[in-house]
């Protein structure tokens, strides 16, 4: 029982404020006082919120949803960390135990060119379903799946995929990483379809057209960092962007040699 | 007075789908994409049918409130999906989960919607399978099952603790594949803020762009809503804090029954409430009780106690005393009251006393002690078995173990967890028939939205099987029957006056909010309304409860448009708007709510009135009186609101008391 263990503690906030994307921001210092040391970090934004909601003060905008770390819509860099201090947790898994009373703590929106600030700690973050749209499915109409025990999968396999497949696109790897590169979350989508035998008809086209997106939206290269993996809520691996290197390199070569289809192929009688 | 029809073919049970689907009216694949359908929603229910009525061809426009569909709260989900596909060869089958599913509702579902879910349940399965949803497999490379409450087969397959991730994913990459083909026209951060009805049909929607504040008129031949639940009305629940009920408010507002609103599923296993500064609750998934064994002192004088000093005898392991046949595996109603019934004895554990103890070092010894001996390894020690026993573990349920941690600071592999029952679920929704139509035509309704399926309780990994059933293999057919009624393009101008009329109705909602600039902020009033639902409408309710719920909802409701405090303007991103014009929808709903917990004078499922109970507690249902569903009809702002029945015809199965010892 953690409660009786610490005692309450009061901090301040500094926070990005920016009422709108063509607007200047800045950051502002907000008391946050005697806060129980189990309230999570959002907690707090909606005490501080709420105090200033009450003298009808514009509120801290900031994304959050779920609050258990798996929908991925909260995104705060905290004292310059993507989802804070601790390893392999979202920011709202972030509890107020985890800062010294009367400590300073920095709250920041993701910040990358393809993630426009929309307002204070919100980023858009919709270039990440552009690239999903543009591959990151396999093409099966509803209903004409055959069983589901049809083809065995070994375990390992399945795994592997599930690792990757955990992803919550979240934009953490893009804020931590100094290129703004997306490969981390464009190879997770990448790895997992490209494990399952589901997923080979499209294997190819799959890994082309999502990262010939993701160049098109602004992300940057990899430079084999690794603050990706680093800052990952699910702490999904960087051997996925060397598996979608491998894959990449091979699709390019097929696509290069394969034979184009004749004109007219199409439709029949 | 709203004509409520089912619609339920007639017919054998078993071949009442399967003969209907023959029989319905179909749409020429030319025409289809002169049809355009409005979804509002792509959780689980909304995307699947949002990526599957496009693949059919029609002209689909999907709205979320998110910033991407991939958050809806689907995502959260931990256990799994439902199937009957008795890959475990332990006994299941289609007739076997319908029974299981209806009996769990406590016999306040339709027969005929039950018996539909149990059959596409296999269907679910092969299909996220071939969309790459990685299932946990065995080491043969099969699909891999695990149990859940209120059935004695297993039937769940799973994805690690997060099945429901997975199941999203999996129909948002449908969804995505869709937009990218330009077959869908995705809108985020739009909220729906009303319902246009144009001569009696559903035509439309209305909603407010969360970034820029402005109001958006949305045509179609047909509205489709998969909006989810509406727990949040008790504030403090394990939804998302945006899962709201506006869309399906409005709705009713506009013509659309609200069905069996009192339905809450109260989830057994949740981490107790810390302090008042909290915002939600985290679930701590059923799976858990596979291996977990729930227990409370005998002697209320051992609860401040350590747990590892109460020894074996002095320990009350009540589920599986008092419900010997399914043990841990209880049902959720069931299991939630008599963890509060042990906590009203005086011996709750934890500061508050409001929480009983989940342990798992039995199942640490056991599963250790197996993996020892497939690994050959004769005469283990203590510490080797518990390190095998906690790696074994960690496997089935690593993720849970670790949130728990990240949120109380303490090891559930050294010390049991501490957990009570939370708001969960609604079983309740708006009314809809065998087509999951509304009864305002070309309204349909999706998944957690609607009431069709669970009756009074939800089993376990249920609703991840429904809202894909719904929105995969249900609508994709039901909705072309209605939509070859209408003209082909024959969609409302949103210039039509209904679309302006609703309009200015939901702007004249906001100015209001906004004018109000009075002391209090939102969430005042939010955690005020969560705890009169809580206290006057939760897990045990009287009739002087809920009437004094009700006097108290009502002074809330004019103190909230007195003295609530919005800052700001509607011209732009404003979180405090957004939050403000759900709680006063929610508000309402809480009233609705209270009035019918009071008229449903029985205890079914999730719905207990303690004038209605046998001496052991069970609940007392009454089949002669209340065998029906009870649809609230809107009749305007002050006025009582009319409750309409649907009975329940119960042709093949026997409404028997429900027994789980």
């Amino acid at each position: 029982m953690v409660a009786e263990t610490s005692k309450n503690i009061s901090v301040t906030i500094r926070v990005w404020r920016q009422p709108a994307t063509d607007q200047p921001g800045k950051f502002v210092d907000y008391p946050a006082k005697d806060l129980n040391p189990n309230m999570s970090l959002l907690e707090m934004l909606d005490v501080v919120n709420d105090q200033l909601e009450r003298i009808g003060e514009d509120p801290i905008a900031f994304a959050h949803d779920c609050r258990e770390g798996i929908c991925g819509t909260c995104s705060l860099v905290i004292d310059g960390k993507p989802h804070g201090p601790h390893h392999g947790v979202a920011s709202c898994q972030t509890y107020m135990r985890s800062f010294e009373d009367n400590s300073i703590i920095t709250i920041e929106p993701f910040r990358a060119k393809p993630f426009p600030v929309i307002k204070d700690l919100i980023s858009d973050r919709s270039a990440f379903d552009k690239i999903q749209q543009a591959g990151g499915f396999i093409s099966i109409r509803t209903g004409s799946a055959q069983d589901a025990n049809a083809t065995p999968i070994p375990k390992e396999v399945a795994d592997l995929a599930m690792d990757a497949a955990q992803c919550i696109g979240c934009g953490a790897c893009v804020a931590a990483c100094k290129n703004a590169s997306a490969m981390l979350f464009v190879s997770a989508k990448v790895s997992q379809l490209g494990l399952l035998p589901q997923g080979q008809p499209e294997r190819d086209t799959r890994v082309l057209n999502m990262v010939a997106k993701m160049d098109e939206l602004g992300f940057g290269s990899c430079t084999n960092q690794y603050e990706c993996s680093a800052a990952c809520p699910k702490l999904i691996s960087h051997d996925f962007i060397a598996r979608m290197n491998r894959d990449y390199i091979a699709a390019s070569f097929r696509s290069a040699f394969k034979p184009t289809p004749a004109a007219g192929s199409g439709g029949g009688a | 007075m709203a004509t409520l029809n089912s619609n339920v073919p007639p017919g054998p049970l078993a071949d009442k789908w399967r003969t209907y689907k023959s029989n319905l009216k179909l749409v020429n694949p030319a025409n289809k994409r002169k049809y355009e359908v409005v979804i509002v929603g792509a959780g689980l229910a909304g995307a699947s049918a949002a990526a599957t009525l496009s693949e059919l061809g029609y002209k689909v426009k999907c709205i979320v409130f998110h910033d991407s569909p991939r958050r809806a709260h689907s995502i959260a989900a931990q256990g799994g999906v439902n199937a009957a596909k008795n890959y475990q060869n332990d006994g299941d089958s289609v007739h076997r989960l319908f029974y299981d599913t209806l009996k769990g509702g406590d016999y306040r579902a339709r027969e005929g919607n039950v018996h539909r879910l149990a059959e596409v349940s296999v269907n679910i399965i092969d299909q996220c399978v071939a969309q790459g949803v990685p299932f946990a497999r065995e080491y043969g490379g099969l699909l891999a099952n695990r149990s859940f409450g209120g059935a004695q087969v297993s039937r769940t397959f799973y994805a690690r603790g997060q099945t429901g991730q997975q199941l999203l994913l999996g129909a948002y990459s449908a969804l995505s594949k869709q937009v990218g083909a330009g077959a869908v026209e995705l809108v985020t951060q739009h909220e729906m803020v009303d319902l246009v009805v144009v001569d009696g049909h559903a035509r439309g929607v209305i909603t407010r762009d969360l970034v820029t504040g402005k109001f958006h008129r949305h045509s179609g031949e047909a509205v489709i809503l998969a909006t989810g639940g509406y727990g949040n009305v008790f504030n403090l629940s394990t939804y998302a804090r945006g899962s709201n009920t506006t869309a399906i408010w409005r709705a009713y507002k506009r013509g659309a029954c609200f069905a069996n609103p009192c339905y809450t599923q109260i989830h057994p296993t949740c981490i107790p409430v810390s302090g008042d500064y909290q915002s939600k609750l985290t679930l701590m998934s059923e799976s858990l009780r596979n291996d977990g064994r729930i227990w409370v002192p005998k002697k209320a004088a051992d609860c401040k106690k350590p747990p590892a000093d109460i020894p074996e005898e002095d320990r009350d392991y009540f589920l599986e005393r008092i419900y010997p046949s399914f043990g841990n595996l209880a049902p959720r109603d069931v299991s939630s009251r008599a963890a509060k019934r042990m906590c009203d004895e005086g011996r709750g554990v934890g500061d508050t006393g409001l929480g009983v103890y989940l342990d798992f070092a039995e199942a640490i010894q056991r599963y250790g002690k197996q993996v020892a001996n497939r690994a050959n390894l004769h005469n283990p020690s203590k510490e080797k078995i518990l390190e095998l026993g906690e790696a074994a573990v960690k496997e089935r349920y690593g993720n849970l173990f670790d949130i728990y941690h990240e949120i109380t600071n303490e090891s559930a592999y050294k010390q049991p967890m501490r957990i009570y029952p939370a708001v969960h679920y609604t079983m309740g929704g708006l009314w809809v028939d065998y087509n999951l139509m509304s009864n305002v035509p070309g309204l349909f309704v999706l998944g957690e939205a609607n009431f069709s399926d669970h009756g009074a309780n939800r089993l376990g990994a249920s609703a991840l099987m429904q809202g894909l059933a719904d929105g995969y293999f249900v609508v994709p057919y039901t909705i072309g029957n209605y939509l070859a009624t209408v003209k082909p393009n024959s969609r409302p101008s949103t210039d039509a006056p209904e679309f302006k009329a609703a309009e200015e109705n939901a702007s004249s909602i906001v100015k209001r909010l906004l004018a109000a600039k009075g002391k209090e902020p939102v969430n005042y009033y939010h955690k005020k309304l969560g705890l009169i639902m809580w206290n006057h409408c939760g897990m045990a309710r009287t009739k002087e409860g809920l009437e004094d719920g009700i006097k108290k909802i009502q002074a809330l409701r004019t103190e909230f448009w007195a003295n609530v405090n919005v800052p700001g303007s509607g011209d732009n991103m404003n979180q405090a708007l957004e939050r403000a014009n759900r709680v006063a929808d929610f508000i309402e709903l809480g009233e609705l709510m209270c009035r019918d917990a009071l008229t449903r004078e029985e205890s079914c499922g999730g719905h207990f009135r303690e004038e209605h109970q046998y001496p052991d507690g069970e609940c007392k249902r009454d089949d002669v009186n209340y065998a029906h569903v009870a649809a609230w009809e809107f009749q305007g702002e002050g006025n009582t609101p009319l409750r309409n029945i649907e009975p329940l015809n119960y042709e093949f199965t026997k409404m028997s008391t429900r027994s789980y010892k």
